[in-house]
């Protein structure tokens, strides 16, 4: 077989690829077991929920301590707001994603699946639940699906562990991780449904398909999912998602735990986390959202700082009140203009908060502030008073 | 030896112990209260709160060695232990011995705490909140001069003084600024049929 | 054997009372939150260090290697 993509098959206009038609497009489910680990540490496959951790490593670390107990937990809560294509896979190729699902469980020994799907995504997880039903009896009990809570922190790997064990959704400390002791107590696999759909593919042709799904934002003429060669460049996606609605100033690339660029340089960028890595940028969770030139981009950033601060768990104070105070100064400067002591504070907060937190919550959001910071320099420093806040 | 002066040990070590531990109580408040200035580290209320726990359990263990070993009293070990055991004033005595056993699984539990985790810790160390008032009580039934003038105001002052502590801790609440906003984030991700 | 102070972030509740028995090495962001500085503890802190770990209220301050992953 030739590289497969992830969308082929069935138009996605018409719902989900069902077992039969999945079957008779890509063939049975491959026999695998742990020889699967290293094709897919071969293949260089990282993960496509935000943290772009290599797939290979993980699975290896999590059979090496299974003993055949350990539970694969397929990541569906897609918490960040403008991400559309974890929802997009799960409604139109649910069964990709259980091949995933149950290759994984067979490679490192795990008796135990959790669909863990976004409480609001109601046609994913009806899409899901469907296609458990037309898999065979071995399969399906294994399963179990949970609903995810509908906040950004919910997706994180042990808020997801922490609710299927003790029914709220809040990060845990670590020691222990969830890769050693997660649900019920078990070695647990944390994996993102696109990555999931990925393996499902390379099982098969023992080669990756070569794109990737981008969810595209903001101000381009039809946002919402792509799937694109590696080899794309950013300027080639938004062309393809029917250009932008009017000249832009940035791109942000990551989605809220990103970072800004420059339009200019952005343009050229490939798509290709690998590519991005090499300029200390991260694809993340893969929303790439245009910033039009005649939005404020601090107002912008005061808005995205203002939801990460609303969306911290509460449970540890430098995350908590750092984030509040970073993201009221952002506030401060769009609505009532630039003042040199806010700016001075949120540098002293922003290097403050990272690491100081229970989970990677304020680091992400500092590291996007960070970028704004960066990219916005100027505005940042000259801002003036807004009666209003743009939305 | 003199037999009045193990009468009279018993009832100074009873008396100091009374004092000690109400001292020990308001200081652990004092603590939860997060009481500080700028002259008054916090580890000074908790290395206080401490100190005069141990020497509580001291004047304790002498109060009731020098009970049981007192030929007047006709006291044996086993009423040291055994709530409810003796002749003398059975039900009164019997609250010493119970007050006694809460703070020594207190104390214990402090020492151990490295060992037993924080949580277990903090359910055993809430009987403090027992023992105190059941020696309270202890001291006003079993002592013959329990209503005299040095020991009736010294109660008094004790009670006092728990009492004031515990009115501003119920008052005040959770000195914890994230355990609001921490309890609406939880209950916002509690977990709903699938 | 060298040994770094480590935090359970999740258990800490702001106490503060690490910072006042070890402000060589610790002190508080603006809201009573332990910074801590990294690296391995000093030799002739270390009983310090010790003590501050035993009387955090929460338990939340441990000792760890330094060869220990974070």
């Amino acid at each position: 077989m030739t590289n497969l993509r992830l969308l082929d098959g069935r138009a996605l206009e018409l719902g989900a690829e069902g077992f039969a038609e999945h079957v008779r497009r890509l063939g049975p489910l491959p026999d695998a077991g742990p020889s699967l680990i290293d094709v897919v540490a071969a293949s260089g496959l990282t993960g496509r929920g935000g943290a772009d951790f290599p797939v290979g490593y993980k699975w290896r670390s999590i059979a090496a301590v299974s003993g055949g107990s350990a539970v694969v937990l397929v990541n569906g809560a897609e918490g960040e707001p403008r991400s559309l294509k974890d929802r997009l896979l799960m409604t139109a190729r649910p069964h990709l994603i259980l091949d995933g699902a149950f290759l994984a469980a067979s490679a490192v020994g795990a008796k135990q699946v959790v669909l863990y799907i976004g409480e609001e995504h109601h046609s994913a997880r009806q899409s899901m639940k469907r296609a458990l039903a037309e898999r065979p009896e071995h399969e399906r009990r294994l399963v179990r699906i949970v609903a995810a809570p509908a906040r950004y922190v919910a997706g994180t790997s042990s808020a997801a562990v922490h609710l299927v064990n003790a029914g709220v959704a809040t990060p845990t400390s670590n020691p222990p991780t969830p890769h050693e002791r997660g649900v019920d107590g078990a070695p647990t696999l944390v994996q993102n449904v696109e990555t999931l759909a990925h393996v499902a593919l390379l099982a098969r042709t023992r080669q990756l398909p070569g794109t990737l799904l981008v969810t595209m934002a903001g101000g381009v003429q039809r946002p919402g999912v792509l799937e694109v060669e590696r080899e794309t460049t950013i300027g080639e996606a938004v062309a393809m998602a029917g250009g932008a609605t009017e000249p832009s100033q940035a791109v942000l690339i990551g989605g809220y735990f990103g970072s800004w660029i420059e339009i200019s340089k952005a343009l050229t960028l490939f798509i290709d986390p690998q590519a991005l890595r090499a300029y200390g940028l991260s694809l993340g969770c893969g929303v790439i959202g245009m910033l039009p030139a005649s939005r404020c981009a601090v107002c912008e950033v005061a808005g995205i700082m203002r939801y990460l601060a609303g969306e911290s768990s509460a449970q540890c104070g430098p995350c908590f009140f750092g984030l509040r105070a970073l993201a009221d100064a952002c506030s401060r400067i769009s609505e009532q203009g630039t003042n040199s002591s806010d700016l001075l504070r949120m540098r002293r907060w922003a290097a403050e908060a990272p690491g100081r937190g229970g989970c990677h919550h304020p680091d992400g959001a500092v590291m996007f502030l960070q970028s704004a910071l960066q990219t916005f320099g100027d505005e940042f420093a000259q801002h003036p008073p807004h009666l209003r806040r743009s939305a | 030896m003199n037999d009045t002066l193990l009468w009279y040990t018993t009832r100074g070590a009873g008396a100091v112990t009374l004092v000690l531990l109400s001292a020990s109580v308001v200081l652990g408040i004092l603590s939860a209260l997060r009481v500080q200035s700028a002259t008054w580290p916090r580890f000074l209320t908790t290395g206080l709160h401490r100190n005069l726990s141990l020497m509580t359990l001291v004047f304790l263990g002498l109060h009731i060695v020098t009970a049981v070993v007192d030929p007047f009293t006709h006291l044996g070990w086993l009423t040291a232990v055994v709530p409810f055991s003796s002749y003398y004033r059975t039900f009164w005595l019997g609250l010493g011995t119970i007050a006694f056993e809460l703070l020594l699984a207190v104390v214990a539990t402090s020492l151990a705490r490295g060992f037993i985790g924080h949580g277990t810790w903090r359910v055993v160390h809430w009987l403090a909140y027992a023992a105190w008032p059941i020696g309270v009580l202890h001291g006003l039934g079993t002592g013959t001069d329990a209503f005299s003038v040095w020991f009736f105001p010294l109660t008094v002052i004790c009670v006092g003084a728990v009492l004031t502590a515990l009115g501003y801790r119920l008052i005040a609440g959770s000195r914890d600024p994230l355990a609001a906003p921490r309890a609406d984030f939880e209950a916002a991700v509690q977990q709903k049929e699938a | 054997m060298k040994q770094r102070l480590a935090v359970d972030r999740i258990r800490c509740d702001g106490h503060g009372m690490c910072a006042e028995l070890l402000p060589e090495l610790i002190r508080l962001d603006d809201w009573g939150y332990p910074i801590i500085a990294s690296g391995p503890i000093p030799d002739h802190l270390l009983p310090l260090a010790k003590r501050a770990v035993d009387q955090c209220p929460v338990l939340a301050l441990a000792l760890r290697r330094v060869s220990e992953a974070a």
